[in-house]
């Protein structure tokens, strides 16, 4: 007796036009967002509140791609202020020295969305791409390492990027000086060593704060839900389990390093060109880099509005308590002890914000 | 030859710092399996603690402070020691206090809760610690306790490139001080019951507290000790360079290279934060003479992290086992 084989299926499934729209929707929903509060909070708040607020971004940004290691992967980084930095001086460097040859001058080119500020956008990526760049290279030693020893090694990496950035020489700072220099003169970088990259222009508005926060978040959203960051979910949940299922580890952590690393950059990027921010050495510091690690651990493992809140209460707690003056920083240190103490799983441990709505089976 | 005599005597006497500091954090680790940050903020209240009591204790002994440092008359030998127990009791005692009071809760929390408490901990002390009515914002100088007395000289080379190498009573002290606390804590973790106990737990808790040991009596006592030891580093470290600043990058970079010490040893082995220690001393010391002093801390993290890829626990550590 023959079987016929069944009927094949059609190989692909037919384009359909919902799709891209719905794909497109998270980034018009959160773009034509950031455009309002640009349009809108700085007139009606004024500058040190749309200055908090953007911090509360950069915040999101930072916390939200360290969530892709630290709470999905599970590997355990305190480097990521080092990538923050690392963008941040490659975006400056960008604008710095493009502006002086492209305009002849440092100083802010164009209105709100002019050539100026697309200069910066496309500086605030490659940023990232370095950033990425490095997070391949500090990634590697994560195949070989685990838990602490990791941890140690990119806050090693976070220290070393600091003695070496005060090594780079003095800014140029004189149009002519810039259009002859020769290699000697920009290597190592003119960034300015310990004191600082001043003069950078001051693009950063609430618009793209707000337009790379959505990017970020979306992307990271849409992995959680992807057979790629279920294969690094399960990397954090077991990774002997993992690799017997044929998650490939080596992979996986390397990729989650280079993508947390890269909207690092992007956040380097906006933080390097944010008014009243000299980007300086000491940002690369561990120091920066544990109120990232806290902002995942409090807002829950893998849970991306949870890192969203925590950041925003992070970020907005010390500039509330400001009227405690020499207190401000003692209370959050006491809060951050008695959060641990009560709720040691993180705000929304590792829910989303619309999971609490539903029935829990 | 008189620089590198120098060189490696500074090598030792920084080396046994960080060694003080490394086997805090390795008794830690050992037993608790986190890394407590707040650490090397103990070793700065040891500093701080050690400035406050000669402030207080020196008028009594003929030390007056409204006139200029150079003409003060120097307090009796004995006040040293006095002010180094003073000061390992207090911040042996805040060690017990802090983790009694934050890390007890934690017991079965998930080990990066610890780390963020202990990162909380260490904020509220670097915090607490400024506030004006304790030891405020700007830098003090610690008045001078030892003579600056030189034991021994030697002198390599003659006549015009002949140069003087001293070893001081204060390198010494630091050295001397430093090994009779390793050696006593070298006896009390391999000879005594409660080092035994001490072993016990961090070798398993759980099987430790089954045999009838009072794992949590024990994690108490590892905690003072741990504390007792950096205080006595903070206290050394203002007898060599007398400037004390709150919260200062020196006092970070310490903890932080003390860190790194015992992770070249291999965390959770106290022999290995002792050879973490000064070998850490011996890179920076020796790079920052024969190659480039800028780079100082660069070398200490290249080293760590070379370290790590070739031997990834640490020199003395054991191979870590991986259970399915």
């Amino acid at each position: 007796m023959s079987t016929t084989p069944p009927a094949m299926l059609p190989a692909t499934t037919p384009f359909h036009p919902v799709g891209p729209v719905v794909t497109a929707m998270p980034f018009v929903i959160g773009i034509g967002a950031a455009f309002a509060l640009q349009a809108v909070l700085p007139g009606m708040v004024g500058p040190y509140y749309s200055r908090v607020i953007g911090d509360i971004g950069i915040a999101m940004i930072l916390a939200v791609s360290l969530n892709i290691v630290n709470g999905m992967t599970g590997q355990f980084s305190i480097g990521h202020a080092g990538f923050m930095t690392i963008g941040g001086y490659a975006a400056g460097m960008i604008t710095y020295y493009g502006s002086f040859f492209l305009w002849n001058g440092a100083s802010v080119h164009g209105g709100f969305l002019g050539s100026g500020e697309w200069l910066f956008a496309v500086s605030c990526i490659v940023g990232g791409l370095v950033a990425a760049l490095m997070g391949y290279v500090v990634g590697l030693p994560s195949l070989r390492l685990r838990g602490d020893y990791l941890a140690i090694v990119t806050l090693g990496f976070g220290e070393i990027l600091r003695v070496v950035l005060q090594q780079t020489n003095k800014v140029l700072d004189d149009a002519e000086a810039i259009r002859t220099a020769g290699w000697s003169q920009w290597f190592p970088p003119p960034v300015g060593a310990a004191i600082g990259f001043a003069g950078i222009p001051k693009y950063t508005n609430l618009f793209w704060i707000y337009t790379f926060v959505t990017i970020t978040v979306v992307v990271a959203y849409r992995l959680k839900q992807s057979s790629l960051g279920r294969a690094m979910i399960s990397i954090r949940e077991d990774e002997i389990a993992a690799q017997a299922m044929g998650v490939n580890i080596a992979r996986q952590k390397v990729l989650a390093f280079v993508m947390a690393a890269f909207f690092a950059g992007v956040a380097g990027g906006l933080f390097a060109h944010e008014k009243g921010v000299i980007i300086s050495p000491k940002d690369a510091g561990f120091q920066r880099s544990f109120d990232y690690v806290i902002m995942t651990v409090l807002g829950g493992r893998g849970s991306i509005t949870g890192v969203m809140l925590a950041a925003t209460i992070l970020t907005a707690l010390p500039e509330l308590l400001r009227d405690f003056d020499q207190y401000r920083l003692i209370v959050f240190a006491l809060l951050l002890i008695v959060m641990m103490l009560v709720r040691p799983q993180g705000l929304f441990g590792i829910h989303e914000i619309w999971h609490f709505g539903r029935k829990r089976r | 030859m008189a620089d590198f005599t120098q060189t490696l005597m500074t090598a030792v006497a920084i080396g046994s710092l960080y060694a003080l500091i490394a086997l805090g954090y390795t008794m830690v680790y050992g037993i608790l399996k986190f890394i407590n940050f707040a650490h090397s903020d103990i070793v700065v209240l040891g500093a701080w603690i050690s400035y406050t009591t000669s402030r207080w204790l020196l008028p009594y002994f003929g030390v007056d402070f409204s006139v200029s440092a150079a003409d003060r008359p120097l307090p009796p030998l004995w006040i040293a020691p006095v002010i180094l127990i003073i000061s390992m009791l207090t911040c042996g005692i805040i060690g017990f206090v802090i983790e009694r009071l934050a890390y007890r809760p934690l017991r079965r929390a998930p080990r990066l809760n610890v780390l963020i408490t202990a990162i909380g901990v260490s904020l509220l002390l670097q915090n607490l610690g400024q506030l004006h009515f304790l030891f405020g914002t700007s830098p003090q100088t610690m008045p001078i306790l030892l003579p600056n007395w030189e034991l021994a000289s030697f002198t390599f080379g003659s006549g015009e490139s002949a140069s003087r190498v001293v070893i001081s009573f204060v390198d010494t002290m630091i050295f001397a001080t430093s090994a009779t606390l390793m050696l006593v804590l070298e006896y009390l973790v391999f000879r005594t019951k409660l080092g035994t106990a001490m072993r016990a737990v961090s070798f398993n808790t759980d099987t430790a507290a089954l045999m009838g040991i009072p794992v949590d009596r024990v994690i108490s006592f590892t905690f003072v000790l741990g504390s007792m030891l950096a205080a006595a580093a903070g206290f050394l470290q203002v007898m060599k360079y007398p400037l004390n600043q709150p919260a200062h990058t020196v006092w970070v970079l310490l903890g932080l290279k003390a860190f790194v010490a015992a992770v070249i040893g291999g965390i959770g082995n106290v022999r290995g934060a002792v050879l973490g220690g000064f070998v850490i001393a011996f890179v920076e010391q020796f790079g920052a003479f024969y190659i480039s002093s800028q780079y100082r801390d660069v070398y200490v993290f290249a080293l760590l992290i070379g370290i790590l890829l070739v031997k990834p626990t640490g020199l003395l550590g054991s191979p870590l086992r991986e259970k399915v």
